[in-house]
């Protein structure tokens, strides 16, 4: 069996190249893509704790079907917003978008 | 309520109309102005002729309490209140009807009426106040109204800078008037002059309140110490030069003292004031007047210095002497101001040594302008003569020698230099490019009206009789005799001078005479003493009081500005607008978070 670390030091590398990703990534599809990872590295953390410290029920299990469908709402939302950052800036690149700046 | 109530009223409501309405009456302005004054001098005559019950008060209730005192809007009815009710409204009216031809052309034409009316509604008020406290409304009303007037052409900045000099050199006197009538008030407990009689308190104190009051008539009548803005008035349109600046408002000064007199009589040191400051007034504007060359300065130093006679008349104690003077000079230089007016409108310029041979183009103007002269110099039977010899004759009964020569010397410059300025006028020959014309009826008829009055004011003595008759007792014929033969020697050397061109001295003493010219046409080197002595400091410490303002406490104000402005500066640099940078700031923030919690 798979020990619990190996699961969550993929977990913890997935986050990180999620956070790295939406701190450099200068498209704003990728930042979207890198905020999936950091989803995708909590689900992961949810499901192996679970199976190794949990009880019987899969509460884990639920709670990251919960995660992975809001992940696509969220992602739905947030394709909408970059269509119409798209439609108004002309741009998909971070550094023309300073609105809350000017 | 008196019907003298409605007296003042009727300019009132004429300046309201004008003010409000009087673009869109045009020329109707003028007419209802007038038609008010017409009004006002109907109910004075009125008044006049109902007046025979003795002086009296009447008031319309009261208005202040102060102190306990009832202060009414009180009305004066006796001689003094009516003759000079009858002056202003006669006077008023006619130069109301030349303003209709002087100014026929001028772009503010009904504001000029409005302005008008509101200084006939004042000094109509003035005339009739009871009390010091209404009179000093009314005063400060004539003296707005003199302010607006004079700078009336304000797009001239000399006109600018003389109403703003009358406005605040009568402003001195007037704080000394005021301080004067609250002293009266704190010693005697009274504003009324029906109480003036009885008024008694300790001393120094009523001395100095006398004093003071006849600050305000010095200021007003621009008297010498404050005499400085009257030459300068001269900037305002010569119609309201010959209302305000000759026969009415600077007549207010003499009113007043002749309204206080019981309390001057009562304090000898105030009385010799008044006669002192007017005998030098009298002698030294009249030395002014002999060298200087604009047709309305002369004017006005002559009015300085028939103002300064009427309070040496007041001054040696005699009321009635002042008040005639002033009723006859009020006709003669009115009528001088707008034959003066006249000759300005018809060639355009004012220095008289350009003029001359102006007799033969405009004989009417010509005429009534001689007659004024004549009134002015003091020859009989003329109006100036009987009221000048009524002063003379004062000081002649009174014993003051001293007097009696400043005023003849007086009346000797008089003559001298309003012969001058006729014959340099009207006679001889022209000496620039003029093509002079004889003006508008509007003009000629209130200068026939008043030169009549000029000739024949001195026989009416009516409200002041009673001393003009005692006076026939001893030395009247005597100091007839030297009045006359003064006046005619002044009339004869500027004969000599001006129209035969003689050297009456020789060269020597002529060239001696230069320094004293010089002195004269500079004006005794008053308006410098006055720009050293008191502007200058003013405007330094003015000019200090401004750079301390700007400079330190604008400067505090600007350095805290300054401070906050570079800081946040600074701070703002941190907010770039790019999400991602704030995003990086959280993480590290939580990262930061996370090595604290788990250290502990």
């Amino acid at each position: 069996m798979i020990p619990l670390e190996y699961f969550t030091l993929l977990s913890a590398f997935l986050f990180c190249v999620g956070i790295y990703g939406a701190l450099t990534r200068r498209n704003v599809i990728g930042i979207l893509i890198s905020i999936e990872l950091i989803l995708n590295a909590a689900n992961i953390n949810l499901v192996a704790f679970n199976k190794y410290l949990g009880t019987k029920d899969a509460l884990g299990q639920i709670f990251s079907l919960f995660v992975i469908a809001i992940a696509a709402a969220a992602s739905v939302v947030g394709l909408v917003l970059i269509i119409a950052i798209y439609r108004n800036a002309k741009t998909l690149f971070t550094d023309g978008l300073t609105l809350m700046k000017d | 309520m008196h019907i003298a109530h409605f007296i003042p009223l009727f300019p009132f409501l004429a300046f309201v109309i004008d003010i409000l309405i009087g673009r869109r009456l045009k020329i109707a302005s003028a007419y209802i102005a007038t038609g008010a004054c017409v009004l006002s001098f109907i109910f004075s005559l009125k008044v006049y002729q109902d007046f025979s019950c003795g002086a009296g008060s009447y008031d319309l209730g009261t208005w202040l309490v102060i102190a306990g005192k009832p202060l009414n809007f009180g009305i004066i009815i006796d001689p003094l209140s009516i003759m000079m009710l009858l002056i202003v409204s006669f006077i008023g009216t006619f130069i109301l009807i030349y303003s209709i031809g002087y100014m026929h052309d001028d772009p503010r034409f009904s504001r000029y009426f409005a302005y008008i009316s509101l200084f006939m509604s004042s000094m109509l008020g003035l005339v009739l106040a009871d009390n010091f406290i209404l009179l000093l409304i009314f005063w400060e009303g004539v003296g707005l109204c003199s302010y607006l007037l004079i700078a009336f052409w304000h797009e001239r900045p000399a006109a600018a800078a003389a109403g703003l000099k009358a406005f605040v050199t009568t402003r001195i006197g007037d704080t000394g008037f005021l301080i004067g009538i609250l002293l009266l008030f704190f010693t005697c407990g009274t504003f009324h002059f029906t109480d003036l009689k009885s008024v008694t308190g300790p001393e120094p104190l009523l001395t100095i309140a006398a004093i003071l009051i006849f600050m305000g008539a010095m200021g007003k009548s621009a008297q010498f110490p404050l005499h400085v803005w009257l030459p300068d008035a001269m900037e305002g349109p010569t119609a309201v030069s010959a209302l305000i600046h000759a026969a009415t408002m600077v007549a207010a000064g003499v009113y007043l003292v002749a309204r206080c007199f019981p309390l001057f009589v009562a304090h000898p040191i105030a009385l010799q004031t008044v006669a002192v400051i007017g005998g030098i007034s009298a002698l030294m504007a009249a030395s002014m007047a002999t060298v200087n060359n604009d047709i309305k300065r002369v004017l006005a130093y002559s009015t300085i210095s028939q103002l300064g006679l009427m309070m040496l008349g007041l001054g040696l104690g005699s009321v009635s002497a002042g008040t005639f003077h002033l009723m006859t000079h009020a006709f003669f230089k009115a009528l001088l101001f707008l034959c003066a007016g006249s000759v300005i409108h018809s060639v355009g310029i004012q220095d008289i040594q350009k003029m001359g041979g102006l007799f033969s183009k405009m004989k009417i103007t010509g005429t009534t302008f001689c007659i004024g002269t004549l009134a002015l110099a003091g020859v009989p039977p003329f109006a100036g003569f009987w009221s000048k010899d009524e002063i003379l004759l004062t000081a002649w009964q009174n014993h003051h020698p001293v007097f009696l020569i400043l005023a003849l010397l007086t009346s000797l410059l008089t003559a001298f230099y309003m012969a001058r300025l006729i014959f340099l006028v009207l006679f001889g020959t022209a000496r620039s490019q003029m093509h002079p014309h004889e003006s508008p009826m509007s003009m000629t008829i209130p200068l026939m009206v008043l030169s009549i009055f000029a000739f024949g004011a001195g026989f009416w003595g009516a409200p002041i009789k009673e001393g003009f008759i005692e006076g026939e007792s001893h030395g009247a014929g005597m100091i007839m005799t030297i009045s006359t033969l003064v006046s005619l020697t002044g009339l004869l050397t500027a004969y000599l001078i001006y129209v035969r061109r003689i050297t009456l001295l020789p060269l020597s003493v002529l060239n001696s005479l230069q320094g004293l010219k010089t002195l004269l046409i500079n004006k005794y080197y008053i308006d410098e003493i006055y720009d050293r002595v008191l502007i200058q400091p003013c405007l330094r410490l003015c000019r200090a009081s401004f750079d301390f303002d700007s400079n330190i406490v604008d400067g505090l104000v600007n350095a805290m500005a300054f401070v906050t402005q570079y800081c946040s500066g600074v701070i703002r640099r941190s907010q770039t607008g790019l999400i991602q940078n704030y995003l990086l700031i959280q993480v590290f923030g939580v990262v930061l978070l996370l090595i604290w919690l788990l250290k502990l």
